[in-house]
């Protein structure tokens, strides 16, 4: 990031292109720029040369996962498909028409909803299914061990898949959205209806409360370190911390990218403590925590930043818009 | 919210909310066996040249091909914020996400609720969900009732009574089932727990689709008239006879006042203070509002050029400045609130206390 840093701004850097629709989602496929779209289309490659992947042909994708060499696409057409870099898409699942609300994956094992319907697939293929007590919002595997959590009103709760008996529900009233493990799993964090964050620490499920927002958090983001949580729904980035035992409890969070728009997306770089924003009005900077420089990578317009994702190596940032603008930068070396 | 319902915020909030490119929600509510069914068919089978996203509770009731039907579980949640009557309907919230993502594909969305359904926490969706308020807005509540069956679901099932009292709209329907006694009957029971709400008789829902969508019933630059509506709207087909013809007067009407439900209506000849008035409309609502089911009022602000219009949805309230007070209008203010058990002294000695 030293080049960067030197850089007054990476505007110049990062090429724009018309992605053609919402974009759900950014990620990259082996090192291919990728854009999930509302239209049902995956966009991969390079800008110019990509191809269309029709992962739902008559649907829009609602909600995505990934892990950097597979992407998984969940739709309103009811279907679970996986999408690959040579475009091969491949449908692993068809709940009837009912819309796909949350994805989870882990190595080869992967985890859908619908509406209460939760369901696990392992690495071998054999899918359980598990019924929340109200519409699954988020899903999320631990890192360890085959348990996944998944969010609904007024809690979590911990199920193994392959675990008969009852899972353990961790309690909060309201209605709780995303779910993401700390990367050291000590942590399970979930957004909430009521512009909060909630936390629960596992080892003894002490509860964490989160508050400050003026809206609803949908992004969060970990940094490579795993020491901190960047979070969306605020007029900056807010950042946890999560270094110590108690994890944020008692202590304040940094600010970053401070603006005069919401903060509508974050992705911590993979590499260092750098943060990508992006913002209701199309405005995508870059943030170092450890001082809070910040360095232009979009002007605003447009509409809002719908997706932000990095590459592995940390040296490209690829982002998309709700109006399809979309946009890749490379970082000069 | 829950502690000051008319905080500055909100009001801030309502002058965003007349962007044009707000999606209509309607919503659709009616006791079991009233005729929603029939209705949404009608709407959706029409030449009207419009597409809409239909929200539902049962799938295959529509015979209709629409690309845009979405199942709902009608999960209703208590908002975390202490207000005890602030519930909202989770899946809407979750539902509207995902259809803006195909904006462009439909001009309006319908919900139809079920049966048993409460239509306040649908409205307070729209108060309360931010998300959802930047991205639509509530057009209007539309009860079918069942002109055969009402009075009796009015006195056991307190539900239908409910989606009475909260209604815009109300479509009688199934009038060919009863006499023009039994008709009048119903309508001033009807009446008696909504003054406010359009009304019109219809067999098998035929009433023309511009009477039930696009009605901007929520909107507070609507809020023009809250005179009560005697009138009724008569849209049978005009090939059958008009034996009951001469029964569209109001003053046939008998007059019912239901035992729970009913409407309060206030008028203040003149000003009033804003000082007095704005912690009394509050205080209103903080207390009565499990209660209140609708409120709406015209307001004459002591030295304001402007009209102050509000609406409201139990504890949740809606306000802003509107138009300019004509020079031949006379000012004066008036308040309506329908709702259960309402202390109907305290509102209107309350309000007429305010008096500038």
């Amino acid at each position: 990031m030293t080049d960067a840093r030197a850089a007054a701004s990476l505007t110049q850097y990062a090429r724009s292109f018309e992605a053609g629709a919402h974009v759900v989602a950014a990620v990259f496929l082996d090192g291919a720029p990728t854009l999930a779209l509302a239209d049902g289309a995956v966009l991969i490659g390079e800008p110019g040369e990509q191809k269309r992947a029709a992962a739902h042909p008559d649907g829009a994708i609602l909600t995505t996962v990934s892990d950097g060499r597979t992407l998984i696409t969940g739709g309103d057409d009811g279907r679970v498909v996986v999408t690959r870099n040579d475009g091969a898409s491949q449908e692993i699942a068809d709940e009837k028409g009912r819309w796909i609300d949350a994805l989870a994956m882990r190595g080869k094992a992967c985890a859908w909803s619908a509406g209460k319907q939760v369901r696990a697939r392992d690495e071998a293929g054999t899918v359980k299914s598990w019924s929340a007590p109200t519409t699954a919002r988020g899903l999320a595997f631990q890192l360890k061990g085959y348990r996944l959590a998944v969010t609904h009103y007024n809690g979590a709760t911990l199920w193994f898949p392959k675990v008969d008996g009852a899972p353990q529900t961790l309690e909060w009233k309201g209605a709780h959205l995303d779910a993401t493990f700390s990367p050291d799993g000590r942590f399970l964090v979930t957004s909430m209806q009521e512009n909060a964050l909630h936390g629960w620490r596992l080892a003894d499920s002490r509860n964490m409360r989160m508050t400050g927002y003026p809206a609803k958090t949908r992004s969060l983001s970990w940094s490579h370190d795993g020491q901190w949580l960047a979070t969306s729904g605020a007029d900056a980035a807010v950042v946890w911390p999560f270094k110590d035992k108690d994890g944020p409890m008692g202590k304040a969070p940094r600010e970053c990218g401070v603006r005069e728009a919401r903060v509508t997306r974050v992705a911590f770089h993979p590499k260092a403590l750098v943060v990508a924003v992006g913002y209701a009005d199309g405005a995508v900077l870059l943030c170092r925590l450890a001082d809070g420089a910040e360095i232009p990578v979009r002007d605003p317009g447009a509409g809002a930043v719908s997706a932000l994702s990095w590459d592995a190596a940390g040296a490209r940032l690829l982002f998309g818009l709700e109006s399809g603008a979309a946009g890749l930068l490379n970082l000069p070396s | 919210m829950a502690a000051d319902p008319f905080q500055k915020q909100e009001m801030d909030r309502v002058t965003t909310s007349h962007e044009p490119e707000k999606i209509p929600v309607t919503v659709l509510t009616g006791y079991l066996g009233a005729g929603k069914t029939t209705l949404l068919n009608r709407i959706l089978s029409e030449p009207h040249g419009k597409r809409y996203a239909v929200v539902v509770n049962e799938f295959g009731e529509i015979g209709i091909d629409n690309e845009l039907v979405v199942g709902a579980d009608e999960e209703v949640f208590e908002m975390n914020n202490g207000c005890i009557c602030c519930t909202v309907r989770g899946d809407l919230i979750r539902i509207i996400e995902g259809l803006m993502k195909r904006k462009g594909r439909f001009d309006a969305i319908i919900v139809e609720t079920t049966g048993l359904a409460d239509p306040a926490p649908v409205a307070q969706t729209f108060f309360v969900d931010e998300d959802v308020r930047e991205a639509a807005r509530l057009d209007a509540v539309v009860t079918v009732a069942d002109a055969k069956w009402l009075a009796q679901r009015l006195r056991d099932a307190p539900e239908a009574k409910n989606q009475i009292a909260f209604a815009d709209v109300i479509i009688i329907n199934k009038t060919d089932l009863v006499s023009p006694g039994e008709l009048r009957e119903v309508e001033a029971r009807i009446r008696a727990i909504n003054p406010y709400a359009l009304l019109h008789r219809a067999k098998n829902c035929d009433v023309p689709i511009a009477e039930v969508l696009e009605r901007r019933a929520f909107d507070l630059d609507r809020i023009l008239d809250i005179e009560p509506d005697f009138l009724v709207a008569d849209d049978h087909d005009h090939d059958h006879d008009h034996d009951h013809g001469d029964e569209h007067h109001h003053h046939g009407l008998k007059h019912y006042h239901d035992e729970d439900i009913q409407s309060v209506a206030v008028r203040l000849e003149g000003d009033v203070d804003p000082a007095k008035f704005m912690p009394w409309i509050n205080q209103v609502t903080q207390e009565q509002g499990p209660n209140i089911l609708r409120c709406k009022g015209i307001v004459a602000m002591k030295g304001d050029p402007k009209r102050f219009v509000f609406q409201g949805v139990h504890m949740m309230l809606d306000g802003d400045s509107q138009r300019e007070w004509k020079p031949n209008e006379k000012r004066e203010s008036k308040v309506v609130f329908i709702g259960r058990d309402l202390a109907e002294d305290d509102i209107r000695n309350g309000f007429l206390a305010c008096a500038a």
